[in-house]
């Protein structure tokens, strides 16, 4: 048996040290496994958010050597095990104790988004009819597990801290998921452009690297939805057009 | 005095998996004021886990499905034990619950017409599984999730219930504590739903994760309610088996229905040596039989792969204590071999097993394009749950409702893959109409502030010692499930079980916890424990009561079924003087109509 040593940010609300923990390791182990170790033999009060271990929840997200990344996907050994593996919490959010942020202005931030709203069934029996290459880029999208890892990297909210005026990468895939939804009848361009500040997206893709789930936020989501927004609101024909029609 | 915050609400729902969400946005939908309780955050539950698909007989795929064959599948599968009004229930009323999944936003695979795209799996005569490639489950519980939060629920994230509340004979609230702060709620309410999911956190290999831990059930179990069928717990039986770190994560049965095969380290198919007499002809006998079916050749029976999951699963431990097992004490699931068979190769595989690709590459090194893969049984789901009227899903305890896991009856000895997210919605949307009808017809009840305060000193007694560590206890119970009323049982290592459950009680009323409340995941596993250890002893004495072998419940000394205790299923409650009391019920007679739906569908 090796050991490895971790070092771990500990504290409450933004005040805290690192802490170093050594603990033996095994073949195969994930960076939550070692936290789990730490956590049942070292420092039973430590702090950590987590569900599936599989890379399914998006529950386990944190900074690890500085990296964004699932806890549950980083294995041991593509980290280097000579120096000590720094964990601390994502950047973004506030922290509320060692590696749990407090993540639920996400949650209110979706709750501002316009609700998908169908188009009428297509067919008798209630349902509708959509080919598969339809749904394949909006599937693509919904693929995106909440890990909020886009968000902690997006420099407009964790350099700038524009919660308030910009809802980030993840709610900018969302939106797009619902846009591009064969069947929803919902328009969104107003609220992206007025309430959701898609325009402090400079399009550094930093999102897009740290998607474990592979989702080309910047360039399949986000950068549509901005050519959407300017042809609704900056195209000169379309206003002349919308004047007219006035 | 215990300080408490306090919350009114018509429907209280514990848990917010696919049960607790469809039964919430149900209750709201009566004009119930809803609250919603969960351990995680929104949208982390276990179903999110879920990656087969999702079982309705919708006929998208083979016009011969329908209702009564998804019934019979159902039954044969549960070894007839089932609540056959559940399982009626469920098969009529599933397609019109996916369906309505589309209308709230989600996107299924669709066929070449462009409808619901449905997928082989065991056990189900017909391709039924309603799918997005192999993560239906992140599919049905964001599509629940983003409907729900716009019809005005109020959810409580990282918050756990410690205790029901009683009153005047009936359901009056629960009270607990959120994580964040470790402070204490009351939630006084007019009915509630439990939705709490499973148990598998009580053995050592699991697919689940840290909240199954029998919150529902043992909440229910000590509110006064029955509990049925508890010996039943599927072994899945395909997880990982290396690394020893990912040890019993999910491996989707959909890979073997997509034509994925089980072999042993000989490289024989030894599914075909061992065919159970009532699926006999329903199975291929030869191996491009059972490839055509995959392929969905209609006039093709289905190979033994996708035979039910407690067969499978006990085959897989045959070969490996015979000596035919892999390196690490699994079986080999092959997919690779179908890259020569289908147009697109790899590719193909990838499309339709993203996640498993994924899976295998990151956490094994493994690329299932090329290699097999190692596979071995893990904790699945157990089928035992809460007893509950099949039409309201209401429990013995008037205003208690039950859905998904935690409510037992539908499965009867085994499930079939796929009826678990059907279930949920079908009987979460049950459980939320009832629960609001309930609400309707009945106040808030006055709350015992005895009860209150003993629940919160006995919570936070484990600050208060010098003790053991609960992570030890936890996990020595784990070992002791595993090893002593696992995949295979008997009568002398369950009663020895006993035994040692009994000294692990005596130790987890004597744990300590470090810290203060504040999100202390020991002070957390300390509280959970005590509901671990109550449906460990509840599991146990029901296997123990069932001298027999049946669906998943393999007892090495009464190696085959018994068609006396096939009458009966097991109940287990709470007396009033606090005993654990095992009966035996007599199964409800099935009507006629039923009876010969099954016997038409043989």
């Amino acid at each position: 048996m090796s050991t490895a040593t971790f070092s771990i940010w500990r504290g409450s609300n933004g005040e805290g040290e690192f802490r170093p923990y050594t603990i033996e390791i095994s073949p195969g182990m994930v960076v939550l496994d070692a936290v789990h170790r730490i956590q049942a033999e070292q420092a039973q009060d430590l702090a950590v958010r987590w569900n599936c271990k599989a890379g399914k929840c998006g529950s386990c997200s944190a900074e690890i050597n500085g990296n964004p990344r699932l806890m549950c996907m980083t294995r041991l050994n593509s980290l280097p095990l000579d120096q000590p593996v720094t964990i601390e919490p994502m950047k973004a959010f506030p922290s509320i104790k060692d590696l749990v942020t407090d993540v639920s202005w996400n949650y209110h931030v979706k709750q501002t988004i316009r609700e998908f709203k169908p188009r009428p069934p297509d067919a008798p029996d209630g349902t509708w009819r959509m080919a598969q290459e339809d749904i394949d880029r909006v599937q693509e999208f919904r693929k995106c597990i909440e890990c909020y890892l886009c968000q902690d990297v997006c420099h407009v909210l964790r350099e700038h801290k524009l919660h308030n005026q910009f809802v980030g990468p993840r709610f900018l895939v969302h939106t797009a998921a619902l846009e591009m939804h064969p069947l929803d009848t919902g328009s969104r361009e107003n609220d992206l452009l007025r309430d959701h500040g898609i325009g402090f997206c400079n399009i550094t893709k930093c999102c897009t690297k740290v998607c474990p789930e592979s989702i080309k936020i910047t360039d399949n989501a986000i950068i549509p939805l901005k050519e959407r927004v300017v042809d609704q609101h900056f195209d000169p024909l379309r206003k002349l057009f919308q004047i007219f029609r006035k | 005095m215990a300080e408490y915050q306090t919350h009114d609400y018509d429907v209280l729902v514990i848990g917010a998996g696919g049960a607790g969400l469809r039964a919430a946005i149900e209750a709201s939908a009566n004009g119930a004021r809803v609250g919603v309780v969960t351990k995680s955050l929104l949208g982390k539950a276990h179903t999110v886990m879920a990656e087969g698909g999702i079982a309705a007989a919708l006929a998208n795929v083979d016009e011969r499905d329908n209702w009564k064959v998804h019934f019979a599948d159902t039954m044969r599968g549960g070894q007839y034990l089932n609540n056959w009004r559940m399982a009626e229930l469920h098969a009529k009323e599933a397609p019109q619950r996916v369906r309505e999944l589309e209308g709230w936003g989600a996107l299924f695979d669709r066929t070449k017409d462009g409808r619901i795209l449905q997928r082989n799996f065991g056990g189900h005569r017909y391709p039924r599984l309603a799918h997005v490639g192999d993560r239906t489950g992140l599919e049905m519980i964001r599509t629940l999730q983003d409907h729900g939060i716009h019809t005005g629920m109020e959810v409580h994230m990282e918050c756990t219930v410690l205790t029901l509340l009683n009153a005047d004979g009936r359901i009056a609230g629960a009270f607990g504590y959120e994580r964040e702060r470790g402070r204490f709620q009351l939630f006084r309410a007019k009915a509630v739903v439990l939705a709490t999911g499973g148990i598998g956190r009580a053995y050592k290999i699991t697919s689940n994760s840290w909240e199954y831990t029998g919150d529902g059930h043992a909440l229910a179990y000590a509110a006064g309610a029955s509990l049925i069928d508890m010996e039943f717990v599927q072994f899945h039986p395909t997880g990982m088996v290396w690394p020893p770190g990912v040890r019993g994560i999910l491996v989707t049965e959909g890979v073997r229905g997509e034509g994925g095969v089980l072999k042993n380290k000989e490289g024989q198919r030894f599914l075909f040596d061992d065919i159970p007499e009532n699926y006999r002809a329903q199975t291929a006998d030869n191996e491009e039989e059972g490839w055509r079916y995959t392929q969905g050749d209609k006039n093709a029976r289905r190979p033994p792969e996708l035979l039910t999951r407690d067969h499978v699963a006990r085959c897989i431990v045959r070969e490996v204590r015979e000596g035919r097992g892999s390196p690490h004490g699994g079986v080999f699931l092959d997919i690779a071999w179908i890259k020569d068979r289908v147009p697109g190769g790899a590719a193909h595989i990838k499309k339709k097993l993203p996640s498993m690709y994924h899976q295998f590459k990151q956490l094994a090194d493994i690329d299932i394009t090329e290699e097999p893969m190692e596979v071995g049984p893990t904790t699945h789901y157990v089928m035992g749950g809460v007893r509950v009227d099949a039409d309201t899903q209401m429990s013995d305890v008037p205003g208690l409702f039950a859905a998904g896991e935690c409510a037992g009856g539908l499965h009867g000895a085994n499930r079939l893959g796929g009826n678990s997210l059907s279930d949920l919605l079908v009987f979460g949307k049950r459980a939320g109409e009832h629960a609001a009808l309930f609400a309707k017809g009945n106040g808030i009840s006055s709350l015992n502030p005895d009860q209150i305060e003993a629940t919160a000193r006995c919570a936070l007694e484990p600050f208060e010692r010098t003790g053991e560590n609960p992570y030890q206890v936890q996990h020595d119970l784990q070992e002791l499930m595993q090893d002593l009323v696992g995949i295979v049982r008997r009568e002398e290592e369950m009663e020895r079980a006993l035994g040692q459950l009994e000294e692990l009680k005596q130790r987890a009323r004597k744990v300590a916890v470090t810290g203060n409340r504040e999100y202390n995941g020991g002070w957390h596993t300390a509280l959970d424990l005590q509901n671990l250890l109550i449906i460990s002893e509840i599991i146990t004495r029901a296997a123990i009561e069932r001298k027999e072998s049946r669906g998943a419940q393999f007892r090495d000394d009464y190696p085959s079924k018994d068609e006396e205790m096939g009458r009966f299923t097991i109940a287990v409650r709470c007396t009033d003087s606090g005993e654990m009391r095992v009966t035996r019920e007599p199964l409800r007679a099935m009507p006629a109509e039923l009876q010969q739906v099954i016997a038409e569908m043989k």
